[in-house]
């Protein structure tokens, strides 16, 4: 069940972003534009997804197990620190440079684009180089 | 300026729908953050657990992959239009890398799954990469760096 649930969620995240138009770096880049010609479609995304999601962790929050009664995995860390900062900023101007974000970039990957080849790359030698200097 | 000839009120909307109840039926089932950096970076750490990390994270990144060509049984796909050499494409795939990994991480899980649970860390970091985006944005398209 937990296996299905988990192909079915990123199937349909992944319709989403093709639907919202976020697998399109132009629209991307659009909507990052403020200064520009500003595209505010991208806004209605984050602002229709976000209320189911708002009823979903409230629910939770209130029973504390999932709807098959198990365990949640939900992150407790509540510190803003340096490293959350400069990450986000560093992902905002990598997000801006080329209008791909991870989700975004997977979706295209699976659909045979050989830009995202080298971006899925460089992104994951980038994840895995935080991981070696943290653990250093 | 609003550009109102490329705003898409109703896909945004739909696809935004779309993306919510993904996010739920992640969270309301197994628990879990529908975060795509998180979900694809603790991939390296699968030794820790095999059974408890494995699987649902690559079942779930199939999904994903698979979406394109199950968008295209059924309509056809939008326009996808990006002017990226590869030097660029590898530059900005090394920045989102490390840095939704050093931010723990991205649009997915603080922007729709965080904001959604009234997470201050993820407001602080939604609005550290949307601030980064539009001023880097700014400077890549009028600031002639690219």
């Amino acid at each position: 069940m937990r296996l299905v649930i988990a192909l079915l969620s990123g199937l349909i995240l992944g319709l989403g972003l093709i639907v919202s138009g976020m697998t399109n770096p132009a629209k991307v880049i659009g909507f990052l534009d403020l200064f520009g010609a500003w595209d505010p479609s991208l806004m209605l995304v984050m602002g229709s997804a976000i209320p189911l999601t708002f009823f979903a962790f409230r629910y939770l929050q209130q029973k504390q197990t999932t709807l098959l009664n198990e365990e949640l995995h939900l992150p407790g860390t509540r510190q803003i620190d340096l490293p959350l900062i400069i990450g986000s900023l560093l992902f905002g101007i990598g997000w801006a440079l080329a209008g791909y974000c991870p989700g975004p970039a997977l979706v295209s990957l699976g659909l045979g684009s050989v830009d995202m080849v080298y971006f899925v790359l460089a992104m994951l030698i980038g994840m895995k180089a935080v991981d070696l200097v943290r653990k250093s | 300026m609003i550009d109102w000839t490329s705003f898409t009120p109703g896909s945004a909307i739909i696809g935004g729908l779309l993306i919510g109840v993904a996010a739920s039926l992640l969270a309301l089932f197994n628990g879990r953050i529908a975060g795509i950096s998180g979900i694809v970076g603790a991939l390296f750490h699968w030794k820790s657990a095999p059974q408890e990390h494995l699987p649902w994270r690559i079942l779930f990144i199939l999904g994903l992959l698979l979406s394109g060509w199950v968008y295209q049984l059924f309509f056809t796909l939008p326009e996808i239009s990006s002017k990226s050499s590869m030097t660029i494409l590898i530059v900005a795939g090394l920045l989102v890398g490390i840095g939704t990994r050093l931010g723990s991480g991205c649009t997915s899980g603080h922007g729709v799954c965080g904001l959604g649970r009234l997470s201050f860390r993820s407001l602080v970091a939604t609005i550290s990469f949307m601030m980064a985006g539009f001023i880097a944005c700014y400077f890549f398209l009028h600031g002639g760096i690219l």
